[in-house]
């Protein structure tokens, strides 16, 4: 199979989707200029001149566009530069875009999707390097999807663009340069549904965004110390294929929860949560997250590496529920 | 309006001091010392320095994310300004803000900021809270041409007309907004007309001319002491590199970047205006450079010799955790 990277199999998506349907649209700050900072909209202004919109410095202008574009049966693909700029747009997203299928009694639909180049990069500090998945997972009406590889990437952004309800679409800056398999073949990937990435017998670990990779690196250097792990990505965080993640952790009795983000009150306080649930006798351990200190991202380099979660913390954390 | 002779050496020696210590740092961009982005100031010294030269050090200043010259005007120290750029626990921020967060509350220097328009809400905050106080100090506020698409520049200086309060806005149009011309995404060419949204007196300045921009500065803070309510500037300038180290620049001609650079260098206006009065000649000029250039170098040294943050410093700082309530 061919590969590409996790920014090339974005951008094919983003052209299959606007060549396959007339009302999907990009807009965003530096969209048309090299496609954005992340190039992902690259080409659209050659292929598609009248369906890419460059804005102004105006978060709120732009998901509010999004909103009402939406309402009026367009897909617009709002592309916010750093997710930290979503926050001045909260209003548009929480209040808005969020809450109008269920106030109108089902009569309204907002299908936007807001892709969110998110996590650390180059060294940009506190602004400039944070995830907040879990913020949205709070929220009804939104859908949070954190692709982990380009395969998934490419079906995942195609899924999104077609759902009939907004869409926080995570794109770790990390992964962007990241290759891997990309089938020529069109395909679409169901939210909801989690994928099995390395299958194992001891302990599960659920690794969200680029956790997956340092999770299946962890997993190889654990066979040294005779433990076989599962690996399972959820990839849509809201809606949580919980199924998936139970029946994983039954098989093996261990839990390990990976993500970049802090642990406090994160993403995967969720999935510990209802594993504590659901999985409550299956367990052999108590449930172990890996995640960053609740800090925000630090500027200076040892500082940052040590904020950020790697290789090493998923292994260790594997070998304390095999105790 | 006549400036003396020792005003515009100290403006002209603040320029120097800003150019040449940006290069430096572009430079440890180069050598791998300085991580992170760069958003370089070279080309708009004047605007900095011309306002920064009105103000005491207990007056308020908020920043952009190309906030050097803003601080350097502001009276930050290099050395420390130098060593946050190089992450060490002895920068202005113990090495956790880096360029774009670079602050010294000691000097009411509140921050360089990473979002655009951050600092607008917050000056005016700054400019109520002098009102409540009844002080004299002002607030300043830089922020690009792009800052003025955002709502919070909107909600910002309702407030400050609306309670008359302390605060100069410094709108730095450049004409770009990263990679994208204002004239593409603006509807009105000049940011000063917005002032008239707001029943606030906006002007335009030449943001080249030092001069003129201290002149139109020293006009707003005046007003702003003694309780006339704030002011909008423009300063029309221009930034001779890329919005950040590394920009191809596509969006513009190297014609354009030459000819600003050649003709509208207010470093080189400023010796101009100088030497035509005989206030500068080729001995001064060379010893105001060759101070620089020795105070920079020395940022360098100091930088080398400073230490990396502590490993207990990443969960430092998040909150105050020496307060207590006690019954
Ligand atoms: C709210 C927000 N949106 C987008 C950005 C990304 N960004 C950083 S600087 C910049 C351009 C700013 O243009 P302008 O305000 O004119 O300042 P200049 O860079 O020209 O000094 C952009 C889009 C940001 N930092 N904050
Ligand atoms: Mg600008």
């Amino acid at each position: 199979m061919r590969t590409m990277t996790f920014r090339d199999a974005l951008r094919e998506a983003l052209h299959e989707e606007m060549a396959r349907d007339e009302s999907v649209f990009v807009i965003g700050e530096d969209v048309v200029a090299h496609g954005g900072p992340y190039a992902v909209t690259q080409g659209i202004k050659e292929r598609f001149p009248n369906r890419i919109f460059e804005t102004p410095i105006a978060e709120a202008g732009i998901v509010g566009a999004g909103v009402g574009a939406a309402l009026a049966g367009m897909r617009p693909v709002v592309e916010i530069m750093y997710l930290d700029f979503i926050t001045c747009a909260m209003d548009e997203v929480v209040n808005q875009a969020a809450k109008m299928r269920y106030m109108t009694g089902g009569q309204a639909s907002v299908p936007m999707v807001i892709r969110l180049p998110c996590g650390v990069g180059r060294l940009l500090a506190a602004q400039h390097s944070q995830i907040m998945e879990s913020w949205f997972m709070h929220v009804p009406g939104l859908q949070v999807v954190v692709p982990s590889t380009p395969h998934d990437a490419k079906g995942l952004l195609k899924t999104a663009v077609r759902s009939p309800d907004p869409v926080l679409f995570f794109e770790y800056k990390r992964l962007y340069v990241a290759e891997g398999p990309v089938p020529e073949d069109e395909y679409v990937i169901e939210f909801g549904k989690a994928d099995i990435k390395r299958e194992g017998e001891d302990a599960t670990v659920i690794a969200i965004g680029p956790m997956v990779q340092k999770a299946l690196e962890a997993g190889i250097a654990l066979e040294d110390d005779g433990f076989d792990i599962e690996v399972v990505d959820p990839r849509t965080l809201s809606p949580l294929d919980v199924d998936t993640i139970c029946a994983s952790v039954a098989k093996t009795g261990r839990a390990v929860i990976c993500e970049e983000d802090s642990s406090f009150a994160g993403s995967g306080a969720e999935i510990a949560a209802t594993i504590a649930e659901r999985c409550f006798h299956d367990l052999q351990a108590p449930v172990v997250r890996v995640g960053s200190p609740h800090v925000p991202m630090p500027f200076a380099a040892p500082l940052v590496d040590r904020v950020v979660p790697g290789v090493a913390q998923v292994a260790d954390a594997v070998r304390r529920v095999m105790e | 309006m006549s400036l003396s002779a020792d005003l515009c050496l100290r403006m002209y020696r603040d320029m120097w001091r800003i150019r040449v210590f940006e290069e430096e740092a572009s430079r440890q961009t180069g050598l791998g010392t300085v991580q992170g982005a760069l958003h370089m100031y070279c080309g708009e010294e004047a605007v900095a320095v011309g306002v920064c030269a009105n103000l005491r050090p207990d007056d308020y200043l908020l920043g952009t994310h190309r906030s050097h010259g803003h601080c350097l005007a502001k009276g930050a120290e290099m050395d420390r300004m130098m060593a946050e750029l190089f992450g060490k626990a002895e920068g202005s921020c113990g090495g956790k803000g880096g360029s774009m967060h670079i602050a010294d509350l000691s000097l009411n220097i509140l921050g360089a900021n990473g979002i655009v328009a951050g600092g607008i809400g917050p000056a005016t905050g700054t400019g109520l809270a002098t009102k409540i106080r009844g002080t004299d100090q002002v607030s300043v506020c830089f922020f690009g041409d792009g800052a003025s698409a955002r709502g919070t520049f909107h909600e910002g200086l309702l407030f400050g007309s609306l309670w008359k309060l302390p605060v100069i806005y410094v709108c730095e149009n450049n004409q770009y907004q990263q990679w994208v011309a204002r004239k593409n995404v603006a509807v009105v060419d000049s940011v000063a007309d917005m002032a008239a949204s707001y029943a606030m007196p906006g002007v335009s300045v030449d943001g080249q001319d030092v001069t003129a921009v201290y002149a139109a500065a020293g006009e707003a803070v005046e007003r702003a002491r003694s309780g006339g309510g704030p002011t909008l500037i423009e300063a029309r300038t221009y930034r001779f590199h890329g919005h950040s180290l590394g920009d191809r620049q596509e969006y513009r001609s190297e014609a354009e970047v030459e000819h600003w650079r050649q003709n509208r260098d207010p470093i080189k206006l400023l010796a101009a205006y100088m030497r035509e009065r005989q206030w500068l000649g080729d001995r001064e000029d060379a010893e105001i450079q060759s101070a620089v250039n020795a105070e920079v170098e020395a940022s360098v040294a100091y930088a080398h010799g400073c230490t990396d943050p502590s490993p207990e410093a990443v969960t430092a700082d998040v909150l105050d955790t020496a307060w207590r309530v006690t019954q």
